[in-house]
């Protein structure tokens, strides 16, 4: 896939307040109030919130989310969020504000980005996670598409969690995070062989 | 018969070679009756396959609950397969809401302590995504003796995860802070990444740390100069710029560092000021840095010429081609306006230019820019802007650019003309988005500007006759008919062009109004009072207005019915009083609905004192003081100037014998109406009359307007 940067905007969407998050993170006050502490200052519980992967007709290939949510929460989050930026005409921003979060897309081929970032976080800079993330699945699947995604879903996991940890970046050189994935791949063949021949002679370190 | 299962490339091409909704569930369906059998049955041996196509159906949106034991199993095994797809599975399919999660935590505590780096890996990323405060406060011992290994990869990670367990259990701020400060010693872009992230969660959960750390400014500011004057680095930059994550997450901590601290924010100034001015800006990294810089600058305590630097970067910003950074730009700009109007009002020119932005998010965000720099040098021009941007803009801006406008025109109108100019505009382009006070406000200003009468009753006029749709403006022309409509049959004025309009032609507008299915309950009763005062301002007969009057009085709309059968009563049996009754209005106290509903509860108060029915002296003289009070009460009320006295004598003496016909010259002249003091010597009115004396009243619920007790 050549990586075209085609930014996409829209309308902004006031929504509700009375987000989860919202009542997450008014829930980590009380608790830190109770135990005595100065209050936080009120963030919620990770810089970025989730990331999401969705086609053009609105199926998601990937989702990671970074905060604790019911199932029907995530669900009912995707199917609005993937509305809200598909509606989007072509040549708007890459920026939207939703309910209490500020969301950050972009679209490559056929595929969103989609992450949600705090209020205080810095969106050009996500703007260049996204990218980065792209092109290191592009060095690994050599050209990616987004059949490669579908059909290798659990390697593009290993892949963001290689680069992103919690929510925030762990690591800035591509070359290490694409070593380290191929170093646990090749562990991992490694311990086929040896189940396979049932030859199994312990683990040795990868590196 | 034993089935071999499916591999996962298998079961994907199945699905997607389904052709529909229920094809695709019927093919789910079957593999997960497979794949529970499979669990039940227990072989280790295709375990992880089974999950990993379980997590492939859990992502098309069925259910996969059943496979969270099955995770437990594959990260308790020996093989990195198992392990890399069951803590896959943790992740996706167990959080702290589900007790089964905290199974894992021993499996985990085992993997930590194992020394194989790609299985310390998973571990460290499972529990810094889903891990619960109960297994933070379990593993919080493990993670830190992995803050010290000597491999950057298990370090990294174990940093990441102490920022995610401080998340959780803020108590174990004290267990990671000592670390630290010999962890900024390191060489490594991701351990250094990662200390300065959990720096900054540190520092913003408590105010002991922050103090803490303000010590380690002078080494950020090194950290940081280095990464900018280095060169190009294979492995770091992106477009010339030196990992932009890693100065990003520098200026953040400094401007948490900085933030309200005189020292360490003159530390950081010359930094500021280097990155500012070096970074290379064509693409988008080196916007991100400068975009932190600019932020960085405005929150903490920098030099003056510093932060003209910042606000003049984010002007340059708006010139930007790319649109992201113009979003960008406007949104801190808004932030700024407050404390930096001055600076920020430099670029008004280039706001205002955005406001012919294509894209909706970016108009809005310079509409609320614009009405924010607003002031009284400027109003014109900008007014001018903010009204052709009316014009044009999408429809779910036009309500918030028209109270926009008509609040700043109200702070900083230079003259009432160009004020009545103003609001006359926005309600004519945007009348159906104006706020439900937009009339009364117009009427009281009208009221209150009497040298702009004619001026304002002949525009009105013109643009109700060019148009009767839009309501607001629709009512406040026909009131203003109503009060002055013997001024724009006068035929001249300085202001604008004479305009010969005949008396036929207003009646017919107005009843125009009445009739047209587009007006409002409330319009049509604004409309029938107009036509009503016209009675006593216009030169020729009633006729006319008597005829519509009287058939409205069998409307089906039971306020206009009402108001109909009233003034036709008037017209037959009070017509000495219909003068006095539909003089001109006084003006009434701006915050209107309350002194309206004072005013004419205490008229009825007066009009219930009144025991005799032949007006006293005393009594006349008590209606007097009360009428006083009123006077005193609405401000700057303005009186119209008396009668020259013989057209007045008359009225008054008309209206000593309520009996006596009246003569036959007087009703129409009422150039300026008796005083409304006058009005003391006007008897009770008679029972059954309910209060008309307020119907010229425009109030801010326009609904039903309202109703005196009967008396």
């Amino acid at each position: 896939m050549a990586l075209p940067h085609s930014t996409t905007a829209s309308l902004p969407q006031r929504g509700d307040r009375g987000f989860p998050f919202a009542a997450a993170a008014a829930a980590a006050a009380a608790a830190a109030a109770a135990a005595g502490q100065a209050p936080p200052r009120p963030r919620p519980a990770a810089a970025m919130q989730f990331m999401l992967l969705f086609s053009r007709q609105g199926k998601l290939r990937l989702q990671k989310w970074y905060v604790p949510l019911s199932d029907k929460e995530k669900k009912k989050i995707t199917r609005e969020l993937v509305q809200t930026v598909l509606a989007r005409r072509p040549k708007m921003c890459s920026f939207l504000e939703w309910r209490d979060l500020k969301i950050v897309y972009k679209r490559y081929a056929s595929l969103y980005f989609c992450c949600a970032i705090e209020d205080q976080d810095n969106e050009l800079i996500t703007l260049e996670i996204i990218h980065r993330y792209v092109e290191l699945l592009d060095k690994y699947f050599g050209s990616v598409c987004e059949l490669d995604i579908i059909f290798n879903f659990e390697k593009a996991y290993f892949i963001l969690d290689e680069f992103l940890l919690g929510g925030e970046v762990q690591e800035t050189s591509k070359k290490n995070v694409l070593k380290a994935i191929e170093q646990a791949d090749l562990l991992q063949e490694k311990t086929e062989t040896m189940y396979h021949s049932k030859s199994f002679t312990g683990f040795k370190k990868a590196y | 018969m034993v089935v071999p299962s499916l591999k996962l490339q298998d079961l994907i091409e199945e699905i997607r070679g389904a052709k529909t909704q229920a094809q695709e569930r019927e093919v789910i369906q079957k593999e997960c009756a497979h794949i529970r059998a499979s669990f039940r049955d227990g072989d280790p041996v295709h375990r992880h396959r089974q999950l990993a196509k379980l997590l492939y159906v859990h992502m098309l949106g069925y259910p996969a609950h059943f496979g969270q034991m099955e995770c437990l199993k594959l990260i308790a095994s020996s093989r990195f397969t198992d392990k890399r797809v069951g803590y896959l599975g943790a992740m996706l399919l167990l959080d702290e809401r589900h007790d089964a999660h905290l199974l894992i935590t021993n499996s985990i505590k085992n993997d930590l302590s194992q020394g194989i780096q790609p299985v310390q890996g998973l571990a460290l990323c499972t529990l810094s995504t889903m891990g619960s405060a109960e297994m933070c406060r379990d593993l919080a011992p493990e993670v830190e003796k992995l803050l010290l290994q000597p491999s950057p990869y298990v370090r990294k990670k174990a940093i990441l995860t102490a920022v995610h367990m401080i998340r959780k259990v803020p108590e174990l701020s004290s267990v990671f802070l000592p670390p630290c400060a010999q962890l900024l010693h390191e060489r490594h872009h991701g351990i250094l990444l990662g200390t300065i992230t959990l720096i900054t969660e540190l520092c913003e959960r408590s105010p002991a740390a922050l103090r803490h750390f303000r010590k380690v400014v002078p080494q950020l500011v090194h950290i940081l100069r280095t990464l900018v004057t280095m060169g190009y680095s294979t492995e770091h930059s992106i477009s010339g710029v030196s990992d932009p994550f890693l100065q990003v997450q520098i200026l953040r901590l400094l401007r948490i560092l900085g933030r309200n601290h005189e020292e360490s924010s003159e530390t950081m100034n010359d930094l500021l000021a280097q990155v500012a001015t070096n970074t290379d800006t064509s693409r988008n990294a080196g916007n991100a840095v400068l975009f932190e810089t600019v932020l960085t600058i405005m929150d903490i305590r920098s030099a003056a010429g510093l932060r003209v630097l910042a606000v003049n970067i984010l002007g340059r910003f708006l010139l930007n081609s790319d649109r992201n950074i113009r979003y960008v730009a406007l949104t801190s700009l808004l932030r700024l306006v407050q404390s930096d109007h001055s600076a920020v009002q430099r670029h008004r020119p280039t706001v205002v230019e955005c406001l012919r932005e294509t894209d909706a998010s970016l108009s809005r965000r310079a509409l609320e820019l614009s009405l924010a720099l607003v002031n009284s040098s400027n109003v014109r021009a900008m007014m001018q802007e903010l009204q052709a941007f009316l014009e044009s803009c999408p429809p779910d801006l036009r309500a918030d650019c028209a109270s926009g406008i008509l609040l700043a025109a109200e702070r900083f109108a230079p003259t009432k003309r160009w004020h009545i100019d103003t609001i006359l505009h926005v309600l004519t382009t945007a009348g159906t988005h104006v706020r439900d006070d937009a009339v009364a406000n117009l009427t009281q200003l009208i009221g209150g500007a009497q040298e702009l009468h004619a001026y304002s009753v002949r525009r009105l006029y013109n643009a109700l006759a060019e148009d009767i749709s839009q309501q607001p403006l629709v009512q406040v022309a026909a009131w203003c008919i109503g009060e002055y409509g013997d001024l724009l049959l006068a035929g001249n004025c300085e202001e604008i062009e004479p305009l010969q309009v005949d008396e036929e032609e207003v009646l017919a507008l107005l009843e125009k109004v009445l009739q047209s299915h587009m007006s409002l309950p409330a319009t049509r009763g604004y409309a029938l009072t107009a036509l009503m005062k016209l009675s006593t301002r216009l030169c020729g007969d009633n006729n006319r207005i008597r005829q519509v009057v009287s058939i409205y009085g069998s409307c089906l709309d039971v306020e206009l019915q009402q108001r109909a059968v009233e003034y036709d009563t008037l017209f037959r049996k009070y017509d000495h009083m219909r003068a006095a009754i539909l003089e001109k209005m006084p003006l009434v106290e701006r915050d209107g609905p309350q002194a309206d509903e004072e005013a004419k509860e205490s008229k009825e108060a007066a009009q219930l004192s009144e025991a005799a029915p032949v007006p006293t002296e005393p009594q006349a003289s008590q209606l007097l003081d009360l009428l006083d009070l009123l006077d005193g009460a609405s401000g700057d009320v303005q009186h119209p100037p008396p009668l020259d006295p013989s057209p007045g004598g008359a009225l008054i003496h008309l209206l000593d014998l309520p009996c006596v016909p009246p003569p036959p010259a007087s009703c129409s002249v009422t150039q300026a109406g008796v005083q409304w003091r006058d009005l003391g010597s006007l008897q009770p009115l008679p029972p059954g009359f309910k209060l008309f004396l307020c119907l010229s009243l425009p109030s801010p619920g326009l609904s039903s307007h309202p109703r005196s007790q009967s008396v």
